[in-house]
């Protein structure tokens, strides 16, 4: 058996107020498309911002792997660097720093190379215009005065530039119109299927979902993993809501 | 202010008194002779000379300000107002002596005039040891000279006419200082209808422990002419006080433009007590950009007197205040013309306990109808242990100005860090860029080479956080 390309043991997290995510276990396999769902407040965005890094959830119990390696300790910028991405729900502002500049830094960082400008130019045209992104973005300051739906597209865009292994999406599609939705989809298909990346889809609709293959999908409430099944829980779900896992509780 | 004050200013420099008792208290450091001295040394005409001991006169009376950051460990009695480098100025630099020429090669200056500037002075302590201009600029009738030259050549009555009319020796003790023992510096007329295309640069280095820098810039562009000046300071670290009192004084006439730019980057042991003043004629326009990193002390305030009707002035600023540096900068926008603009856009950033104060005032006189202006300044603190204040004062005294303020303290997000290092950058370069992406609109207005500079200055200073 080929070792996944992410492990989650018995993780839990703890912000100050307390415990939010409690022994959690997880694997996904390289190209795999997981879907995480569950009620509002049951530790979904938690899960995704703990696998990134986010300092400010801390790592209670348990560890996590990545391709093959121990990343429990590792500091966001060095879990990027391995290949780990997070779509942010609500991505930051950053006033002064173009998208474009961001983006060129980032590359550079994170693969510790000398960008080649021509050929991350003509990526970038092609990126945006996958995405139906004015070009005019690339000069504007990240996020700053971006439609919720220019942010989303602009999460993205990173994802394709920057090439991650595993791309974490924690409700991209929240709050966004059809045509926006469709868009983005587009893009997370062109990744999923064109470059073999894996996805774990944090969401609580599923508009997202269907132009998406799912291989596995995992209910999250209270903080627990309370079930995993294939595709199909995802219409289950979207029929039933969460009620029988709720009661269960 | 404007002509009358001017005026009323000029008369009070004959109407002072003796005070014999502040002249002794000073043989020590700052005496007559002292003043004498310089005068000689720099054979100024009488007037001038007679300038200078009244200057000293009103210096003596004038007590120390009170009002802003502390200047206690300033002793004038052991800052030596006059240090002249064994050379006289040149106009080539393989004239200029070798050490000297080397500490001007290490700032850039020769290399930024062959590329992109149209003349440059440059100053080491008390005097000019360069200066050159542009054939092509000088046949367009522009002068670019040292103040000392100016005093006697063919600009002299226009010098005499203009010298400290803005920035009279009565405005505070340090003009009086400035006014008493200044030297060196720069002259620029522009005549009507000039467009200088490529700037000009003045670069004052302060290299003598313990001594002062006294240059004064007075630069006159006339109706309908166009310059953009550029100053650049800097002074290797001592561990005794050194003092910066320049001044600066701008002439824009009918329907011209000027821009003024500075980045400072004194060492940090310099009491930075600079003036700065503007005259803006009908139609005209005067803009600053003014980059403050060195010093220990500052307080800088460059005043924009908007006379004319329909002139406007731009002013943006930067200052940086690291550990053991509290840097009191901002603005000072007097409007007495009809329709006339004014607009600010001020940042400042603070770490390692450092202080900064944004401090402007904004005044529109009953004259200035159909006045606007529009403040806007942001502040970064990096730390819990520094400060930053913001003092804005307006005094609005029309009913139909249309006025704006907007004020903004904060911090360096951690959720935008993360955000950032999600994406592979390391947590100091996160900080960096987003202290860099602050001081953008800044950095913008930059010439190119100097908006390099001022981000490998906050790269520096973000290092090691």
């Amino acid at each position: 058996m080929t070792t996944p390309l992410l492990k989650v043991e018995h993780l839990s997290t703890a912000i100050e107020e307390g415990e939010l995510l409690h022994d959690v276990s997880l694997e996904i396999g390289e190209g795999e498309t997981h879907v995480l769902m569950g009620p509002n407040g049951a530790g979904k965005s938690t899960f995704g911002n703990t696998l990134m890094g986010n300092p400010n959830y801390k790592v209670t119990g348990g560890r996590i792997w990545f391709d093959g390696e121990d990343i429990t300790e590792l500091s966001a910028d060095k879990r990027a660097a391995k290949g780990l991405f997070l779509s942010f729900q609500n991505p930051l502002e950053v006033p002064g720093l173009s998208l474009e500049a961001f983006l060129r830094n980032a590359i550079r960082q994170r693969t510790g190379k000398p960008l080649k400008i021509f050929q991350f130019k003509k990526e970038l045209e092609q990126t945006m215009e996958l995405l139906q992104m004015d070009e005019a973005y690339a000069d504007r300051d990240l996020n700053v005065g971006f439609s919720g739906g220019e942010k989303k597209k602009a999460e993205i865009l990173q994802l394709l530039m920057l090439r991650p292994k595993l791309a974490i999406l924690d409700e991209t599609d929240s709050g966004l119109d059809v045509d926006a939705v469709r868009t983005v989809s587009q893009g997370i298909e062109e990744y999923q299927k064109k470059r073999g990346g894996a996805l774990l889809v944090i969401t609580h609709s599923t508009k997202i979902l269907e132009a998406l293959d799912v291989d596995y999908t995992h209910i999250i409430v209270k903080g627990r993993l309370v079930k995993t099944g294939d595709a199909s829980l995802v219409d289950e779900i979207n029929e039933h809501g969460f009620e029988q896992y709720l009661s269960a509780e | 202010m404007g002509i009358q004050e001017v005026a009323e200013v000029d008369r009070s420099l004959y109407d002072f008194k003796d005070d014999e008792k502040d002249f002794y208290r000073l043989q020590e450091g700052l005496t007559p002779d002292i003043v004498k001295q310089i005068s000689e040394e720099k054979h100024d005409p009488q007037w001038m000379r007679d300038f200078r001991l009244q200057s000293l006169e009103i210096y003596n009376n004038t007590p120390v300000p009170d009002w802003g950051p502390s200047i206690d460990g300033l002793d004038m009695d052991h800052i030596s107002s006059y240090v002249r480098a064994n050379t006289n100025m040149k106009g080539s630099w393989e004239e200029v002596p070798e050490e000297i020429r080397n500490t001007f090669e290490k700032l850039g200056i020769p290399q930024a005039e062959r590329e992109s500037l149209a003349g440059v002075g440059a100053q080491y302590d008390s005097e000019l040891v360069y200066h050159n201009v542009r054939a092509e600029v000088a046949d367009q009738g522009v002068v670019y000279t040292d103040m000392e030259s100016a005093l006697t050549g063919e600009y002299a009555d226009m010098v005499e006419e203009h010298f400290m009319k803005l920035v009279p020796p009565t405005d505070h003790k340090f003009a009086a200082l400035h006014g008493a023992v200044w030297s060196g510096g720069s002259f620029v007329y522009v005549p009507k209808g000039v467009k200088v295309e490529i700037p000009l640069q003045s670069y004052f280095r302060l290299n003598a422990k313990g001594a002062g820098q006294f240059e004064h810039t007075l630069i006159i562009v006339d109706e309908g002419a166009d310059l953009h000046f550029i100053e650049g300071c800097s002074a290797p670290k001592y561990n005794v006080a050194n003092l910066h009192a320049g001044c600066v004084e701008l002439y824009v006439r009918k329907n011209a433009r000027l821009r003024y730019s500075t980045i400072e980057n004194w060492s940090k042991n310099m009491y930075n007590l600079n003036t700065k003043r503007a005259l803006v004629d009908e139609n005209a326009t005067m803009e600053w950009v003014s980059g403050s990193f060195g010093s220990h002390v500052s307080y800088l305030y460059p005043t924009t007197i908007l006379r004319g009707d329909n002139s406007h002035c731009e002013f943006t600023g930067i200052t940086f205040a690291g550990g053991g540096q509290n840097l009191d900068t901002g603005a000072k926008m007097i409007q007495l013309g009809k329709n006339t603009s004014s607009y600010i856009n001020s940042k400042s950033i603070s770490k390692d306990g450092g202080i900064s104060t944004y401090r402007s005032s904004i005044e529109i006189r009953p004259t200035a109808k159909g006045a606007k202006s529009s403040v806007d300044c942001a502040s970064l603190m990096l730390d819990d242990i520094s400060r930053s204040d913001t003092i804005p004062a307006m005094d609005i005294r029309t009913g139909d100005a249309d006025v704006g303020h907007e004020a903004k303290i904060g911090r360096i997000s951690d959720e935008a860090v993360f955000y950032l290092m999600s994406r592979g950058i390391s947590e100091s370069e996160a900080r960096a860029m987003i202290v860099s992406g602050f001081a953008d609109t800044v950095s913008k207005e930059l010439p190119l080479e100097y908006a390099a500079e001022m981000n490998n200055l906050i790269k520096l200073e973000m290092e090691g956080m």
